[in-house]
């Protein structure tokens, strides 16, 4: 299962150029080099990719076959060369372990706590080895008792550590709801900004691969509403490195979203530290006829429909928004005034999900550049099934995405 | 858990109506014993529970000073506080009182507004424990929180400030009345909701453990304290945060100020077992009892709590008999509550028995503790008048303090902070 994943994710890794978004002024290195040498491996993946396309739904088994293929493929030429090529190659997981562990090496008050997150090393790996590397206390394995050691995390982050708590599952994060609400979120300002609360809370999330209705929700849209708490969301190996490390260092309490199905995309990173700014969407692929926002795994959902539209002739600006909370308003404004044209494709639920929010903030500050109204693609307004085929139903395909900016640009 | 609390010999003393165990009238610190290991319970204890039908209500509770009586009579120096510390004591105690009388005083004028709940009756527990603490020591409490904060040395005019909305209030106005904060004097906050401050008060021990053996910190033995009431004591969080604290031997004393009253709801119609001590056991802690209408006994118990966890003994579960002499707000008429329970309670009031404790042991003259009275009264006139010539907060203080950094408000759409937008700080931007 886990090579499948890796097949999709990175085929669209490959093709995205995570290069405009970063505050240049925190980089060490320009990440543009970097990631031209890897464009003639994508080759074989764009190719899997229209397999995707053309016979989309009823044997997406047999295509995402095709693509860990080309992943495989891809993996052996890529270690055949990766002597010579900067940076280093690691899967999303690895890349969080890295920032993480780079943080807790860089500032000792950095600590983890949550549900085996040490002996175990995490329940996909995020913390592994980490335990043994650090001690006990600074990766605290807790009992499971999600509100009371999120509380914890709180009143440790207020007396001056830095926490990073693990969900072990983002699910799971429902039962600290109140600690998140009520202190992480309104404790900095209810105290009259005496005390600050920077800490980090992530974990697994989104729709897995039919793990049933309460281990596949999307929590950004119950959290996005409480005042006081930043939201991001990674999707590339890069990004899961420089946010991890970002939101670590940030005063702010930080929700950091994972993706169940990405935790195995690969991809080269800089040996350089790094961080990526938190409150900036990344610019994925430039184009001119419609914006598409999108973040999490819809980035690659996304990207695969963005290569049949290209063939279809159409030339898509593609926005991992990535702060969920703020939008980066500035990178989506200007985007806006470029195409005139909206899409957004999001895994969160429809009612009152990221994209309504989206919506609502595009039609207030931009609706004078707008030539059609905004779509809005989300995951359909039910409990996951378990399913395969429901399931496949109930978030945003890319055949739809195809769907809907060609009926945008009509 | 050598050195730990015979919880067993605590545990027979507030429910029975004989005197009290001898060890304690001898002797109020804590005498070592075995671990609890044992599923079996104390054989004295277990002899009581199943006498009792309603122990709150049939319990004799001997105050303290009786205790202290016969001590004296045997060996006549020998108090448990000295003059300076008894002073000390009853000034907290007539602060808190006096401040409490001013803010229903304040409510009913119509200059604070929300839910504001009094301490009235429960001050030698505050007093007890909160005087026994460093600077440095953490204090989590719950929505009823200003006592705690000016025990814990957070000025009056500051909390009465921070009652009437205004801008020198401990949190600019921000908190209110179940908001009390003071990063200086290490108040980690009340918390209104039940039970959520127990996991913030564990996590503040957990750091004093991380300081000491992860950052090498020799010197820090910080301990805090956690205050919830006894409705708490049935919510989960109250139970994982006991076997965490347990777990990792935190520096850390749950006091429960059992009330008896989680607002309607009387502790024996709520909870399978009402001595909430003897949870302490159950998690591999001490469970203490204390006459908490007494602040002398809530004081030796503290010490030895407090003690422990500075040590680094880990934490101890106590839990205070005390009663509200008010509602359970101002906006409660407290009309459930049998009067007679309400004079029975009214007759042990805590600072009375510390005053004739004073004047008994010679301590302190009836003049001396005139003199602090009017002292106190002054200290709460002078709250209430800084607050009333305080200004509000201004409008451009809205937006502030929502993040710790500003730039979480986002990038506006000039491509700057949206923070740093002129509009922003007047408070008219739209974030």
């Amino acid at each position: 299962m886990a090579a499948i994943f890796q097949g999709v994710g990175a085929a669209a890794a490959l093709s995205s150029t995570p290069s405009n978004s970063f505050n240049s002024k925190k980089l060490l290195f320009s990440p543009r080099r970097s990631f031209s040498v890897r464009k003639g491996a994508s080759v074989v993946v764009v190719r899997s990719d229209g397999n995707v396309n053309l016979d989309l739904n009823p044997r997406g088994r047999r295509a995402q076959q095709l693509i860990a293929n080309a992943v495989a493929t891809k993996a052996d030429s890529s270690a055949a060369s990766s002597s010579s090529k900067p940076g280093h190659e690691l899967l999303l997981f690895e890349a969080l372990r890295e920032g993480l562990e780079e943080e807790m090496e860089r500032d000792p008050c950095v600590c983890v706590m949550g549900e085996d997150v040490g002996h175990y090393g995490g329940s996909y790996k995020v913390t592994k080895g980490l335990a043994t590397k650090f001690g006990d206390l600074r990766v605290l394995d807790t009992p499971i008792a999600e509100n009371s050691f999120t509380g914890m995390g709180i009143g440790a982050a207020m007396t001056g550590l830095r926490p990073v708590v693990e969900g072990m599952n983002m699910g799971f994060l429902l039962l600290a709801f109140n600690q998140i609400s009520n202190n992480c979120g309104m404790l900095h300002y209810t105290s009259g900004g005496q005390f600050t609360i920077p800490i980090v809370i992530r974990g697994p999330g989104g729709v897995g691969r039919q793990l049933g209705a309460e281990h596949s929700q999307r929590l950004e849209s119950y959290f996005q509403s409480i005042p006081g708490i930043q939201m991001v969301a990674c999707s590339t190996p890069y990004n899961a490195k420089g946010l991890m490390k970002a939101a670590i260092r940030s005063e702010n309490p930080v929700i950091l979203f994972e993706h169940v199905l990405l935790y195995n995309l690969k991809e080269r990173i800089p040996d350089e530290d790094y961080i990526c700014n938190l409150e900036e969407a990344e610019m994925v692929r430039p184009g001119e006829h419609v914006t598409i926002l999108t973040y999490s795994r819809m980035r690659y959902h996304v990207m695969q429909a963005a290569k049949t539209l290209v063939n279809k002739g159409y030339d898509p600006e593609v926005i991992d928004i990535r702060s969920l909370k703020p939008f980066d308003l500035y990178t989506i404004g200007n985007s806006v005034k470029k195409t005139h044209r909206v899409l957004i494709v999001e895994e969160c639920m429809r009612t009152g999900g990221i994209g309504a929010s989206l919506t609502a903030a595009i039609n207030e500050n931009f609706l004078d550049y707008l030539d059609a109204p905004i779509m809005c693609l989300s995951s359909q307004d039910v409990p996951t099934p378990y399913a395969g085929t429901l399931e496949e139903w109930t978030v945003v395909q890319p055949a739809q995405i195809v769907t809907a900016v060609e009926q945008l640009c009509q | 858990m050598s050195g730990a609390f015979s919880a067993a010999k605590f545990t027979t003393q507030p429910f029975l109506s004989t005197p009290l165990p001898p060890d304690l009238t001898t002797s109020p610190s804590i005498s070592p014993a075995p671990p609890h290991r044992s599923s079996d319970p104390p054989a004295n204890s277990a002899s009581f529970f199943f006498q009792i039908e309603s122990p709150r209500r049939s319990g004799t509770v001997v105050a303290v000073s009786d205790v202290v009586k016969e001590k004296k009579s045997k060996s006549t120096p020998n108090l448990l506080i000295t003059k300076e510390e008894g002073l000390v004591l009853y000034e907290d105690m007539v602060l808190g009182r006096a401040f409490e009388d001013m803010c229903a005083q304040m409510y009913y004028r119509g200059k604070m507004f929300g839910f504001v709940h009094l301490y009235n009756g429960q001050e030698a527990v505050s007093t007890g424990f909160i005087k026994l603490l460093k600077k440095e020591d953490s204090v989590v409490s719950t929505y009823r929180d200003h006592v705690h904060a000016l025990s814990k040395g957070v000025p009056a005019r500051a909390v009465m400030s921070e009652l009437f909305g205004k801008a020198t209030g401990c949190c600019r106005g921000q908190g209110g009345s179940m908001h009390m904060f003071s990063s200086e004097h290490n108040l980690l906050g009340g918390f209104a909701f039940i039970g959520e401050g127990i996991p913030v008060a564990t996590g503040a021990a957990f750091t004093s453990k991380y300081k000491r053996e992860v950052l090498k910190e020799a010197g820090c033995d910080h301990v805090t304290l956690a205050f919830f009431g006894d409705g708490t004591c049935n919510n989960g969080q109250f139970f994982e945060c006991l076997n965490m604290a347990a777990l990792w031997k935190l520096p850390i004393v749950f006091v429960v100020e059992n009330n008896l009253w989680a607002i309607g709801m009387s502790h024996l119609r709520a909870t399978s077992d009402p001595q909430i001590y003897k949870k302490g056991p159950a998690f591999g802690m001490p469970g203490i009892h204390v006459d908490g209408m007494d602040v002398l006994k809530v004081r030796e118990v503290a010490k030895e709590a407090i003690g422990r966890a500075r040590r680094g003994e880990g934490p101890t579960l106590v839990e205070c008999e005390t009663y509200r002499f008010r509602g359970h707000s101002l906006a409660d008429p407290d009309e459930l509550r049998d009067p007679a329970e309400k004079a029975h309670y009214a007759a042990r009031d805590p600072i009375t028995a510390l005053k004739k404790y004073l004047i008994e042991n010679s301590l302190a003259s009836e003049a001396e503790l005139k003199a602090i009275d009017k002292k106190i009264d002054e200290m709460v006139e002078d709250s209430v008048e800084f607050a009333d010539e305080s200004p509000p907060p201004p409008r451009s203080q809205l937006l502030e303090n929502v993040f710790a950094d500003p730039k979480g408000f986002g990038i506006g759409p000039d491509g700057r902070y949206r923070c740093e937008d002129p509009k922003f700080t007047e408070g008219t931007a739209h974030v």
